[in-house]
Order: structure tokens, then C-alpha cells, then sequence
């Protein structure tokens, strides 16, 4: 602390230029050499190349933003890669790419479904809705008969030559109603061309099978007649559609009832009385789904008890694993302890089981009547384990801490070996107890290291969805509550069941609840963090 | 040198790999754009399950060798397709056709991603519960090919005869002198109302009314009916407070295993529990499903089969892969000797059951089946069933029939 400030910055600035200097000689020595370059060019011109083919095709398909965006982080890296300078960019662009393509666009995604009303019955598009409805609404007339069909083409327009039940042949097109014909050829009771009209084989009408699909031939001048439509090209039926688009007026209208649909912005065609015609579309609908968290009675009465537990657990979580973890790396840390190897991979083991299989067979073995805890440890006594609300709740934490000790044994072992021995020896010949030395100067030492993991495993506990799950599914249920939400719930798994067990799923309120547990997480990590930050600086 | 010869190619490497997923994401969305433009393509996708992958691969052979039409087969996992269905159909990006079963239909019409399918006149040729039950509001939705329900499995050497009634099956079941008089699988929380919904139509008390179309009517929900609430009564009188028989801490499978230990005459199952059961020797009969209540015991009947995207611009071609191939005799009974299910077809179905009396056996039970409702408002029903059966069997939560009164209530108002 003797040397004044200046000089200090005044040695780092020469340390720093130094080392852009060599860094820049390096990067020089490594652009200079002209297989180097050949190399660069060949690289990223086929990188160029799959971009602009990428981007035509996201242009073709109408993704403007994409499309967009490709090109600029393309341009962004042929500018980075072909400039003399900017070294850090260059082994940061790739990185930076996978973190937006991973990352950011993922999160970017939930936060923009969270204000779409995405769910059962707004899948797609409007005009998606529209074609499934006028699909579902095209019904076969009851009982009507099949006909046969050859399909013919003249100048570039289809038609269908169709032979009906009685053996009477006609032809007829999208404009043109079914007229009779009497030159046509007929093999095996069908007839297969009339003279004038080429008849298409098979493979052509696999090729035009989106013309031919959407054809619909009227059977008379009487739409209510109906209209023949062909589903496979060889045999056509009698159909009448349910529903009338408009297309200028946005509106349906069912045809035996009358009732109009309209479209009122709420992502379906509504009748006046309020009904909708499924499927619907997506729309975006503001922060109706973060209102509908806090406000749906479903979601809202059960939220509190659920919050409150999910805390709970996740900070026991925590702590008992931490504390046992802690207790044993100590013990085995201990020169006098003998053969610790074999002791320490036993320890590990159940580190190393998948966690939700575990939980599976701890379900099992928690079986009030026939399980191994039951059965064998407590003689034959009926103890319901998961299906009493307190002791389902103990499960959960003792499996949890079953599941989790190695992983704080582990990490707690590491940290306490870091520890030099010199700083408690010094404590020692000062004169400080065993406790005195694990309470004022080890463990002080040790949250140091261990903090952060702590914040993150508390973090992963808060959602620890695949545990509660497949231990309990939530449960135990109180039958008499009007919701779908048990004593085990936590948030994570009470988004699962309102957004996808109910009768429908509900993708929208599900992405708005999953950015209000990050909101939450985020919160408690930020204050632990800064809290952990003073603790560092105590020492 | 060296090392900055090998940083550079390691950037080229990695910023190649970038793009290439970049232009992955984009060549993807590629071909909902111009596949329409391309209409000589001639190929259909197929979604299917590995399984039924191998049988289809002869009928798709088949087809595009009289047809010209590729067909190409993907494997998914049975359980992805519905959702992977319903997400990417409209991005243009799903199949042509993807194998289900038909309760997925409400989900997947309410999202508008299938399409009906004319079967035309082949339509009276399939089992009638497999076209009721791809049927959703008046259309059908895909062609059937598989039926599965339960039945009453039953261990002929310790009963020889088949039950009358639920009654007589207890009794002729105590007199074998086994450990349990009969079994079924239940869950210790939500019981298992699939399994226990042929009794619970004994009493009369089906989950929906029918509309005018045969389909299942949401609005006319009959589970909480007069029949419904003697249910309740039978259940708790069945249950740990009453007779004993229905013990929810059985799951389903320390069901099978006491079963294939000759621990009980009688298990309540489907054809999945029968190969098991076989391999341990025992010598099994399939039961008509006894009445509790005096009316007939219907299970729910689940029928698979193939369903055509809504998006689909191989509409012909795939159609005429659906009816023509997947329909034909030899297809449904290949599909028949890989999943051991009732075909659907009935020419299929009548030569299965010609050689099985174990398949003949769930087929008998399987013409007393009803579909299991397929619209959307039974997910409804599922969230509150189990868990107040699973209440009443154990005899918490006071009076039985209060219980089902109240889950009649709470799933109306979820339907609401």
C-alpha cells in the first residue's frame, strides 16, 4: 500500500498495452500467412452461402424477421473475421451465437407465448382455423350413394367423369354442374375417358392432389343439392358443407342454424350468444394471462398454502442435505477415520442413480401395506407414508435428502481440504476449541466457497418438479377442495396440472406462470448473492 | 504458429457448425412454404411407433410399388405423437398421417390439425364400438385398426366356472381358499376409475349422456346420478371400512404378481397382463366383466388407429393409403399378431378370435364396451374421479355419497 495510486495505473495501462501489443502481433502473425486466409475465405464463404440459402428460403416462407436477422449476425461475423482488429469479437462470436440461439431466444420465446392465448383450440393461424373448419363443417350426406370417378383434364382444367350407382355417366367441373355424356369408354362398368379430355393416371392425380382434394362438383344448379368430392381420386361423394365463410366479412354462418360467427378479437368465430367455434387462433392478448394468475379463483385460492410449502421444502432441501453432507465430510475428513475410500463411494452411490427413478422405487417402498419401509424396518406397521398430508411431506424431504446429501458431501469435502491447515493449527496453539475452531474459522471459510452452490441448489429445490412428481404426483389430495391441487404441490408442479392436466392445456398461462417463478427465483438469488458478497468481504 | 493455425480453424469450425444450425432451424421452415409448390413430390410421412413400424413397412412397399407414392415411415415414442401432433401440424411440419388412439380426437379436433376421413362404403366393414369411437361430432376422424378393454382374467384351475355376478365372483372366489378373493390394480391416491368403470355402469351411472349425433354430450353429464351415488355406497361397502376386496395399496403390479402366483382366481385386466400370466403356465379363461349393480358391465373400449393432418397436401394420396392399405384385411391382422389387440376390421377380427380363445374372450367383453369419451371435457373428469374413489375405497373423507355428490359438483363447474 506504499505505492501512490498513480503509479499502479500507470504499471497496469503498460501491462495491458503490452499485452494487446503481443496479442495483436499474434493475430497479425496468424492473418498473415496466406493459407490462413484461403482457409478463411473457403470457411466462412460456405458459412455465407448456407446463410443466403437459409435466408432465401425464410423470404419464400414469409419469415421477414428471421430472415432479417440471419443476415445481419452473417454480416456482423464476415465483418468481425475479415477486420484487422476487434481479437476479443473473434473468439467471442461463436459463443455469442449458440448463447442467442439457446438462450435468449428460448427465454425470449416463453416471454412472448406467456402474452398469446396459445393453448387447446388456439393452435395455429386464423387462416389454419378457417381451412379445419371448413374441413370438419364438409359432411357426407347421410346414406348418399358412392360414385366412381375417373378424373379428366382439358386445357389445364379438371373435371369428373363420374359413373353414378345406377350406371349413368356425367361429367362435370368446379363451375360446371354434373351434365350427362353418352361417347364415353367404359371398362368394367366404369367409365374411364370420353373423347376430348385426356384421363389422368394415378401418379398425375398424386401430382395435382391439391387441386383435385379441393374440387367440389356440383351435382345440380341447387347448391343444396350438395357437390361431389373425391377424398381418394377413384371414388367421390355427396357432400354438404355446415358452415359459409366470408371471407370480406370475417364471418361464419352455420347453414342449418343460421347463426352467424364473427370474428371480435378474441381469437374464434363467436356467436351472439357468446358460443365459439373450435379450433379458434392465436392471438396476443396482453397480460390477461398474468392477470388471470393472481385473479382465476382455481389458481388464486390454492396459490398461497402452495407458495408457502414451496418454500419450505425448497429451504429444507437445502439445509438438511447441507447439514448431513457437512456432518460426514467432516467425519471423513478426520485422519483417524480408517478405510474412507470404500466409505466415500458408498456415500456417492445414491449421487449416482437417475433421481427420478429413485423417487419411483422409494415410492414403492413407501407403500402403506406391502412396502420395504413398512414391512421390514417398522415390523408390519400401517404407516401411511405418502398418503397422510404431515408424513407425505416428511417423505418428500427425507428423499430428498436421500437424493441430495452426496452432491453437499461431496462439494463440503472438497472446500474443507481446501482449507490450509497452517489457519487452524494457528487457532490451536492459540488455544481455540475444536468448536470454536469449526464455528469461527472453518465454517466462515467454508460458506465462502460453498454459498453460491447453496443459492443454486435452493434455486433447483424450488423447482424441483421430477421429485414431487414421481414421489407423491402432489398428493395427498383433500377431497373435499374444490381444486386440483394436493398437499405436496409446489409451484412448478401446480402450473403442471392448471396448464396441462385440466381439461385443456393452456400453453399461454403456463410460459406467464413460468416467468413468475424466474421472477421469484431471481429475486431470492439476487439477495442471497449480495448477501454472500458481504460475507466474502467479512473475511 | 501453430497454436493460432489451430484457434482459427477451431473458430471456422465452430462458426460453421452455427450457421449450420441456424440454417437448420431455417431449412426446417422451408418446407411448410413451398411443399405446396412442389406437388410431384409423391411422398406421404407417416408417424408410427416402432412396433407397428415393421408391419407397415410391407404395406408401404406395397403402395408405392402400385401407387408411385413413397411412403415414408418415423418412428416417435406412442406417448410424444399427440402433442408433437398438435404443435407442429401447424407449422406445417407434421406428418401426413400419425398413428393414435382415438380419445386423443377431442384434443386434436378442438385444435384443428386432423381432418375426417371418408372410409365410404368400407365404413360397415369395421367392429361398430371402433367407428363409434373414431367418431367425433358426426365425422370420423381415421381409420381404426385395433380395440383394447378389459376383462376378467381367470385361473381355471381354481375356479373352473365363470361368475354370474360380483357377488357370486367373491364367493366362488373365497371358496378357492386363495389369498385374495379378486384383484384389481389400483393406485393408492386415485384409485383407478378405468379399471373400475364396468362397475360403476352396473349401477347405471355412465360418465356423459349421449347427443343426438351418439357421440358423448359434455352438457348432459350423468356421473353423478341416482347410479352414481349407489356406486359410491358399493365402493365404500368394497373398500377398507367394508368387505375388504378392494384394497388401494394393490397397485397394478402387485396385482399381476399375486395373480401369476396363484394368490387369486380372478383379475380384473386387459390383454397386456396376459403374457405374463401365460408364461408362468397358468391355465387362463377371459370373463364377461360381472355386474355389481344388475345392469351390464360395459369397460371403457380404447381403439387405435390412423389419423390424417388437417395440413396434410397429400390428402389424396395419403387417403387412399388409409383406406385402401391400412384398412385391407392383411394389414390389420399383421398389426394383429405384433400388438396382440382385437383388430379392428371385423374380417380380421373374426379370424383372430377364430385362433385365440384368450382374444375371443376380451372380444366378447370388448361388443359390451363403451369408447372412452373422447372430447376434451373428460380431462375434466379425470382430475376429481380417482382421487374421491380412491377417498371413498379407503373410507377418508366421511360419507360416500356426500363425496360424490361433491365430485359431481366440482367437475361440472370445471366443465363450466
Amino acid at each position: 500500500m506504499t505505492t501512490p495510486t498513480i503509479d499502479r495505473e500507470t504499471a497496469a495501462e503498460t501491462i495491458k498495452s503490452k499485452r494487446s501489443r503481443r496479442a495483436a502481433k499474434i493475430a497479425e502473425a496468424a492473418g498473415a500467412g496466406w493459407k490462413l486466409l484461403l482457409f478463411k475465405v473457403v470457411a466462412l464463404g460456405i458459412i455465407d452461402a448456407l446463410a443466403l440459402y437459409a435466408a432465401l428460403v425464410l423470404f419464400q416462407s414469409e419469415q421477414l424477421i428471421p430472415a432479417i436477422l440471419l443476415l445481419a449476425i452473417t454480416g456482423i461475423a464476415n465483418w468481425v473475421y475479415f477486420s484487422r482488429g476487434n481479437l476479443p469479437a473473434k473468439y467471442l462470436i461463436p459463443g455469442l451465437i449458440f448463447l442467442l440461439v439457446f438462450q435468449i431466444f428460448v427465454a425470449g420465446y416463453t416471454a412472448y407465448i406467456a402474452f398469446t392465448n396459445y393453448g387447446t383450440g388456439h393452435n395455429s393461424s386464423k387462416e389454419s382455423a378457417v381451412n379445419a373448419l371448413m374441413l370438419s363443417a364438409q359432411e357426407r350426406v347421410p346414406d348418399s350413394p358412392a360414385y366412381d370417378v375417373t378424373i379428366v383434364e382439358q386445357l389445364g382444367e379438371f373435371s369428373f367423369l363420374v359413373t353414378d350407382p345406377d350406371g349413368e355417366i356425367e361429367l362435370g367441373g368446379v363451375e360446371r354442374p354434373l351434365q350427362p355424356v353418352d361417347n364415353a369408354e367404359i371398362e368394367d362398368g366404369k367409365a374411364v375417358s370420353v373423347p376430348g379430355y385426356n384421363t389422368l393416371r394415378f401418379a398425375d392425380v398424386v401430382a395435382n392432389q391439391n387441386v383435385i382434394a379441393e374440387m367440389a362438383v356440383p351435382l345440380s344448379d341447387d347448391p343444396n343439392d350438395g357437390a361431389l368430392r373425391t377424398p381418394d381420386g377413384s371414388r367421390a361423394y355427396v357432400y354438404l358443407s355446415n358452415l359459409e365463410y366470408d371471407e370480406a366479412a370475417g364471418t361464419m354462418t352455420d347453414t342449418r342454424t343460421g347463426t352467424v360467427y364473427t370474428d371480435i378479437g378474441t381469437g374464434a368465430f363467436t356467436a351472439p350468444n357468446g358460443a365459439e367455434l373450435r379450433p379458434g387462433w392465436q392471438i396476443n392478448v396482453g397480460f390477461d394471462n398474468f392477470v388471470r394468475a393472481f385473479t382465476e379463483e382455481s389458481i388464486r385460492a390454492p396459490f398461497l398454502a402452495v407458495l408457502v410449502w414451496t418454500f419450505v421444502f425448497a429451504f429444507l432441501s437445502v439445509f438438511t442435505c447441507f447439514a448431513l453432507g457437512l456432518f460426514l465430510a467432516i467425519v471423513f475428513n478426520d485422519p483417524r477415520m480408517k478405510s474412507k475410500k470404500y466409505y466415500r463411494v458408498i456415500m456417492i452411490l445414491p449421487y449416482a442413480f437417475p433421481g427420478f427413478l429413485s423417487a419411483l422405487v422409494w415410492a414403492g417402498m413407501m407403500n402403506q401395506e406391502f412396502g420395504f419401509l413398512n414391512v421390514v424396518l417398522f415390523g408390519g406397521a400401517d404407516i401411511p407414508w405418502l398418503t397422510n398430508e404431515w408424513l407425505a411431506k416428511f417423505s418428500i424431504i427425507l428423499v430428498n435428502l436421500w437424493l441430495g446429501f452426496p452432491y453437499m458431501f461431496l462439494i463440503c469435502t472438497g472446500a474443507l481440504q481446501s482449507i490450509p491447515d497452517d489457519v487452524q493449527e494457528a487457532a490451536r496453539v492459540d488455544g481455540a476449541s475444536a468448536w470454536q475452531i469449526f464455528r469461527n474459522i472453518k465454517l466462515p471459510l467454508l460458506f465462502v466457497a460453498v454459498a453460491p452452490l447453496l443459492i443454486a441448489s435452493f434455486a433447483y429445490n424450488f423447482n424441483n418438479f421430477s421429485l414431487i412428481y414421481m414421489l407423491t404426483g402432489g398428493g395427498p389430495r383433500d377431497v373435499a377442495a374444490d381444486v386440483n391441487v394436493g398437499a405436496t404441490d409446489i409451484l412448478i408442479t401446480m402450473v403442471y396440472k392448471v396448464a396441462f392436466v385440466g381439461s385443456t392445456a393452456d400453453y399461454g398461462l403456463a410460459s406467464a406462470f413460468s416467468i413468475i417463478i424466474f421472477l421469484l427465483v431471481a429475486t431470492i438469488s439476487v439477495i442471497a448473492f449480495r448477501r454472500t458478497k458481504a460475507l466474502e468481504e467479512l473475511n | 504458429m501453430k497454436v493460432n493455425k489451430r484457434s482459427i480453424a477451431a473458430f471456422g469450425a465452430i462458426a460453421a457448425v452455427s450457421a449450420l444450425t441456424l440454417a437448420g432451424c431455417a431449412g426446417g421452415g422451408a418446407d411448410n412454404g413451398d411443399s405446396g409448390d412442389q406437388e410431384s413430390a409423391g411422398e406421404i410421412t407417416v408417424w408410427v411407433d416402432a412396433d407397428r413400424a415393421s408391419v407397415l413397412e410391407d404395406a408401404a412397399a406395397a403402395f408405392t410399388e402400385e401407387t408411385g407414392v413413397d411412403v415414408k415411415l418415423v418412428q416417435k415414442e406412442f406417448g410424444d405423437i399427440r402433442d408433437q401432433f398438435v404443435q407442429q401440424v401447424p407449422t406445417g411440419e407434421g406428418p401426413d398421417i400419425a398413428v393414435g388412439a382415438h380419445d386423443w380426437l377431442g384434443v386434436l379436433v378442438t385444435n384443428g390439425v386432423v381432418a375426417p376421413v371418408e372410409l365410404g362404403d368400407s365404413a360397415g366393414d369395421y367392429e361398430q364400438v371402433a367407428i363409434d369411437a373414431w367418431s367425433y361430432e358426426g365425422q370420423v376422424y381415421g381409420v381404426p385398426y385395433a380395440i383394447e378393454n378389459i376383462g376378467l382374467l381367470r385361473n381355471t384351475d381354481l375356479v373352473p366356472e365363470a361368475p354370474t355376478s360380483y357377488d357370486d365372483m367373491i364367493a366362488k372366489g373365497q371358496a378357492a381358499g386363495t389369498e385374495y378373493a379378486f384383484l384389481v390394480g389400483l393406485d393408492p391416491e386415485a384409485a383407478d376409475p378405468y379399471h373400475l368403470y364396468p362397475f360403476q355402469t352396473s349401477f347405471g351411472a355412465p360418465v356423459f349422456g349421449t347427443g343426438s349425433d351418439g357421440g358423448y354430450d359434455p352438457a348432459d353429464l350423468q356421473i353423478g346420478n341416482e347410479g352414481g351415488q349407489a356406486f359410491a355406497t358399493w365402493l365404500a361397502s368394497q373398500g377398507a371400512t367394508g368387505a375388504g376386496v378392494l384394497n388401494t395399496n394393490i397397485n397394478g403390479d402387485l396385482a399381476r404378481e399375486n395373480f401369476v402366483a396363484g394368490k387369486s382366481p380372478f383379475f380384473l385386466t386387459g390383454p397386456w397382463n396376459v403374457p405374463a400370466a401365460e408364461e408362468a403356465g397358468l391355465n387362463l379363461a377371459v370373463d364377461p366383466i360381472p355386474s355389481a349393480g344388475g345392469q351390464a358391465a360395459q369397460p371403457f373400449a380404447g381403439v387405435q388407429g390412423f389419423f390424417l393432418s388437417a395440413e396434410s397436401d397429400n390428402k389424396l394420396a395419403a387417403t387412399d393409403f388409409l383406406v385402401n392399405y391400412i384398412g385391407s384385411e392383411e394389414v390389420q391382422s399383421a398389426l394383429y399378431e405384433v400388438g396382440g389387440r382385437t383388430p379392428a376390421l371385423t374380417s380380421a377380427y373374426e379370424a383372430a378370435v377364430a385362433s385365440d380363445p384368450i382374444t375371443a374372450g376380451f372380444g366378447a367383453v370388448g361388443a359390451d364396451a363403451v369408447p372412452m369419451p373422447s372430447i376434451p371435457e373428460m380431462g375434466a373428469v379425470w382430475q376429481f374421479w380417482g382421487v374421491t374413489e380412491g377417498a371413498i375405497i379407503n373410507g377418508a373423507g366421511g360419507d360416500p355419497v356426500e363425496l360424490w355428490n361433491k365430485m359431481a359438483a366440482d367437475i361440472q363447474a370445471e366443465i363450466e
